[in-house]
């Protein structure tokens, strides 16, 4: 199980930091997201994963850790908060530069395969 | 009276001459020199108890929790550099009322001028290492300030710069070194370090710290190879290279060897590099004095010359010749201020420096050049005069000298040579300038100085006089006081009689004198020696090593920073790889693992679904839609996975977020390309690829790392207490509202500032709206379909009471502000889709702003209401009700804290998804609004 679960983690950070590499806001700010699931996930698994505990008191005799839990919830509301920031910042850098790539201009690789397609406007 | 008035009226001093600047340069000039002559009065009074030997130490507590406490002192060295700094300081500044012309910026001046004198007195009587540094670095920044006094002229702002970087750097140097020996010592308290010698020098640090401390030293006081600044520093108003060169700036590196004289010295590595540096110093300094056509450019190299001589002598290790070293400071002062100042009133009165043009002198200014040949023969080192008996106790000390072994015969005789030239230069000063001839082409007919120009001059070259016939009477007290505090044992004998008879260092004077003054008439076939070689020129050449050094730096900055945030994140990510892989190398902890739990199908198929959706977005990334589709993926099989690990909690929140984003998501993607070319060249896929893979797989393995470890909570304290102490059996909704309270209110804060930003950013925004899709195939026109319209309206009730049976579980079931105010911003947020802003906007009156800033305030005041209660911020309180029908309830404070919680939820997330809403209808704001 704990093997499954680091792949998982793994391959999430790998999505979320290639996605954040590449050129244009979207991407990125799909990168982001993913990236944030991976944290999430990250930070929950501190407290270990348990498949039957009990998220209330009183309803069994294993509990699952609640500190966590408490943690990654302020993290997933936060990490709204940042996405929905960073997507209103790639709208007003498209509207203000013309274009939505994340250096404001297009990269200026020489080897370049396809000439970019700047997206109608 | 206290030590550390001296220092608070002289800062306010600094003030004095700006302010009384307008009522006339003599007006000003008093009123400057009251602060300096306080400070003065007060110093002598002290004398006596100095002179009994005893220390006045004062402390100031100013930051004690972090052991940092201002402190002064005076001792015997302190007493002496104080009476140099403020006695010569007041002579300059009555110099310098003459020296300036009216036109002068003179408050300015003379308000460096005590900023100069504040610091350079601060230095001296510092008894905080860490204080000292201070002040030290004041002296190199008010020096800066002086010497480019005259901003106008290159030669000064280049002059000034040089001397500012050379000591500033050295002052660097110094504070390393005082760190580390205080961190040896373990107190920055100077007094404490002085009577820790023992430890330091047999501190393995020891020859680091000697380094640092010697090169702060040596390049405040023009020590080989930093001695270039000084001549080029000559460039300030005479005044100032007066009072710099002559008792202070330059004095504070020779200060610095003399205070840590007894920590520091006494080692053979202190003798070599002391005392080799201050022997070619001085060489170095006496040889390319002679050849300065420039009256202040020969006092410069003089000047590099004598103190190399007092490095010299600090550095022989002997008891004897540090007396020797401590005398000629006194003297040196007296006589190089004199000199500079005889300067000043040449150049002032015949237009001109140069030794060349000037000549013959001696019928224009009688006066002055008897003051000029008194001074100058004590520079030389003749009998009668101060100069000749510190110069003969240095001689003395140079024969004694048996460090060098089978070598020590060479320090006389380079002494005696330095002493040659010294005496060649002095007597160039007096006749190239006096006599030899007629004057040639000067600017001005020379005439004597005002009266009291020469006032200065004339106390000062009494004191040469006085000191150099009646030593004992004069200084003796103070040279024992002060060489007793530097080598805080017993005094050796010394007798500061002018006669000891028949002797060899007697010889050695007569010797330099005679030879002085036969390298003086023969100095034609010197100058046609020297004249073969090339001059070179500091400046260019340190201005090279800054331009190089700038150049560099612009290089380094170009290539890290071209603008490009792709390659800074890259960077970033390179260099975490690089600081996170090293220590994983060294972490084979594994031994006392938990083995893995067994995994199911269920959990099998779920993590399939989850990695292949998340490599199906990077695929398509490029087609947004479907990566937008792939990626809700991802974020509902988190959402599941949440649930499967008995996080409800966690499960409802990611859900509702997820919603909430993906609306977000396609609104943003309504006004951005859906489909974009590939753009990337295959290295840097590749590269970008190799990156992702590295950061994910030491995710991957820090996250195996912990997870497997045996468990090691604090949350037992949580659930123990937050059924009894916070009144919920939802421990996870208790430690929100309740034991971490004052972090949720930090979180909805951040979740309002971001909404607010958002709402900045989206005014005046110029977004284009697409009319049809990529393909060019027109958006539908029927915008709002009546099916979804009827359903949306009739989920909303059904949809806002769920949201609300949420809220008020919260507490004790999965739920609470945060997974309900989500679920009713996803109800409200439907109508929109469903409706159109057009239809919502009259239907709901609130304002999303109020509501986030209703929601902080509850949550604030509920926090606060804790005060009326005499409780801390954040106390709950809850109790149990019963009402009748409804049975027992529980009221608690966190409750309404939740609320507060749930209307800023509820705003925030309208209030962004609205505002973006709105670009897409016809009320989007206009740029004129």
């Amino acid at each position: 199980m704990e093997t499954v679960y680091v792949i998982c983690v793994g391959i999430l950070t790998f999505c979320g930091v290639f996605l954040c590499l590449r050129g244009r806001t979207f991407s990125v700010v799909v990168g982001l997201t993913m990236l944030s699931y991976a944290v999430n996930l990250f930070l929950f698994s501190s407290g270990r994963l348990s498949l039957d505990g009990a998220a209330i008191l009183g309803m069994a005799d294993k509990y699952a850790d609640p500190l966590p839990q408490a943690l990654t919830l302020t993290a997933i509301v936060i990490g709204f908060a940042m996405i929905a920031f960073v997507v209103i910042l790639a709208l007003r850098a498209r509207a203000d530069l013309g274009n939505d790539f994340v250096d404001g201009s297009e990269p200026l690789d020489s080897d370049k395969l396809v000439k970019p397609n700047r997206g109608k406007a | 009276m206290s030590l550390f008035w001296i220092t608070a009226i002289l800062l306010i001093g600094v003030l004095v001459p700006v302010v009384t600047e307008r009522f006339g340069r003599t007006i000003n000039t008093i009123c400057t020199m009251v602060a300096p002559a306080i400070a003065l009065a007060y110093i002598i009074s002290l004398i006596p108890a100095v002179f009994g030997g005893e220390v006045v130490v004062e402390y100031l507590e100013w930051i004690p929790a972090a052991g940092l406490t201002l402190s002064l002192h005076l001792d015997g060295l302190a007493l002496m550099f104080a009476l140099l700094i403020l006695g010569i300081g007041l002579l300059i500044i009555v110099y310098a009322r003459y020296y300036l012309s009216k036109k002068e910026a003179v408050g300015r001046f003379f308000a460096y001028l005590i900023l100069f004198m504040t610091a350079m007195l601060s230095i001296v009587l510092s008894n905080n290492v860490l204080q000292m540094w201070m002040a030290w670095e004041v002296t190199s920044i008010s020096s800066f300030l002086l010497i480019s006094f005259w901003s106008t002229k290159s030669e000064s702002r280049k002059g000034a710069r040089m001397a500012l970087t050379v000591t500033a750097a050295g002052g660097l140097a110094l504070l390393a070194g005082l760190l580390i020996i205080a961190d040896i010592v373990g107190s920055y308290e100077l007094r404490v370090i002085l009577a820790s010698g023992d430890l330091i020098r047999e501190s393995a640090l020891y020859p680091v710290i000697l380094i640092l401390v010697l090169a702060g030293a040596f390049t405040k006081s023009a020590q080989f190879p930093f001695h270039f600044w000084l001549p080029h520093a000559m460039a300030a108003p005479t005044p100032v290279s007066a009072y710099l060169h002559s008792a202070t700036m330059v004095k504070a590196g020779i200060f610095l060897l003399a205070r840590m004289y007894p920590v520091l010295s006494g080692t053979e590595m202190w003798f070599l590099i002391v005392s080799m540096t201050g022997l070619i110093t001085m060489l170095l300094g006496a040889y390319i004095a002679l050849f300065k056509h420039d009256l202040k450019g020969l006092l410069a190299y003089s000047t590099i010359s004598h103190l190399g001589l007092i490095t010299l002598l600090l550095g022989l290790n002997t008891p004897l010749a540090t007396v020797a070293a401590l005398f000629h400071i006194m003297n040196h002062a007296v006589f190089k201020a004199s000199l500079f100042m005889i300067a000043g009133i040449i150049d002032h009165e015949s237009g001109t420096r140069d030794m060349r043009k000037l000549g013959g002198l001696w019928r224009f200014m009688p006066y002055t050049a008897t003051l000029a040949m008194i001074a100058a023969a004590s520079m030389a080192g003749v009998p009668l005069l101060n100069g000749f008996l510190s110069k003969e106790m240095f001689l003395a000390e140079t024969l004694h000298s048996s460090s060098l072994g089978f070598l020590s015969w060479m320090m006389p005789v380079l002494a005696t040579l330095a002493a040659i030239f010294a005496v060649a230069y002095s007597m160039r000063f007096i006749h190239d300038v006096f006599f030899n001839g007629e004057p040639k082409d000067l600017p001005k007919t020379p005439h004597e100085p005002t009266r009291f120009m020469k006032v200065p001059i004339e106390i000062l070259v009494a004191l040469c006089l006085l000191v150099g016939i009646f030593p004992t009477f004069m200084v003796g007290d103070l040279l024992a006081s002060a060489s007793s505090s530097v080598l805080m044992t017993e005094l050796p004998y010394y007798s500061l009689a002018i006669w000891h008879g028949f002797n060899i260092p007697l010889l050695m004077s007569a010797i330099a004198i005679v030879g002085g003054l036969i390298v003086y008439a023969y100095r034609s076939h010197l100058y046609r020696f020297q004249a073969q070689f090339q001059e070179s020129d500091e400046k260019l050449i340190f201005e090279g090593v800054i331009q190089t050094l700038v150049g560099y730096a612009v290089k380094a900055h170009n290539g890290l920073s071209n603008g490009s945030l792709q390659r800074y994140i890259a960077a970033l990510l390179l260099f975490t790889i690089a600081i996170t892989a090293v220590p994983l190398i060294h972490l084979n902890s594994v031994a006392t693992r938990v083995p893995d739990q067994p995994v199911s199908g269920v959990e099998i198929t779920a993590a399939i679904i989850l990695c292949l959706s998340a490599i199906a977005t990077v695929i398509y990334h490029r087609k947004r839609m479907i990566a937008l589709i792939t990626l809700s993926v991802v974020g509902l099989i988190v959402s599941i996975s949440f649930a499967r690990f008995s996080a409800p909690d966690l499960a409802l929140t990611q859900l509702s977020v997820e919603v909430v984003t993906v609306i977000l998501l396609m609104l943003a993607l309504f006004f951005l390309p859906q489909k974009t070319a590939s753009e990337s060249s295959p290295s840097r896929v590749v590269r970008d690829l190799g990156i992702a893979a590295a950061i994910g797989g030491l995710v991957a393995t820090i996250n195996y790392a912990f997870i497997t470890q045996p468990i090691d909570t604090i949350s037992e304290f949580f659930l123990a207490n937050s059924k009894t102490g916070g009144g919920g059996t939802n421990a996870v909704n208790v430690i929100l509202v309740d034991f971490r309270g004052l972090d949720t209110l930090g979180e909805i804060l951040v979740l309002g500032v971001a909404a607010l930003g958002i709402f900045n950013l989206l005014a005046r925004v110029r977004l284009a709206m697409p009319s049809s899709n990529e393909n060019g195939i027109p958006w539908s026109q029927d915008r709002h379909p009546p099916i979804l319209a009827m359903i949306s309206q009739a989920l909303l009730p059904l949809a806002l009471l769920v949201s609300f049976y949420i809220f008020l579980r919260g507490h004790n079931m999965p739920g609470g502000g945060f997974i309900a105010g989500l679920i009713t911003a996803v109800a409200l947020i439907q109508q929109y889709i469903a409706h159109g802003v057009d239809w919502v906007k009259p239907r709901i009156k609130v304002e999303y702003q109020t509501l986030i800033s209703l929601g902080v305030l509850i949550a604030t005041f509920t926090g606060i209401a804790s005060w009326f209660f005499g409780r801390p911020f954040m106390t709950t309180w809850f109790d149990y009700f019963d009402i009748p029908l409804i049975g027992e309830i529980e009221l608690a404070s966190a409750l309404v804290f939740d609320l507060g919680v749930y209307l800023t939820v509820v705003g925030a997330t309208l209030f962004i998804l609205a505002s973006l809403g709105k670009l897409t209808s016809s009320h989007r704001p206009t740029p004129e609004e």
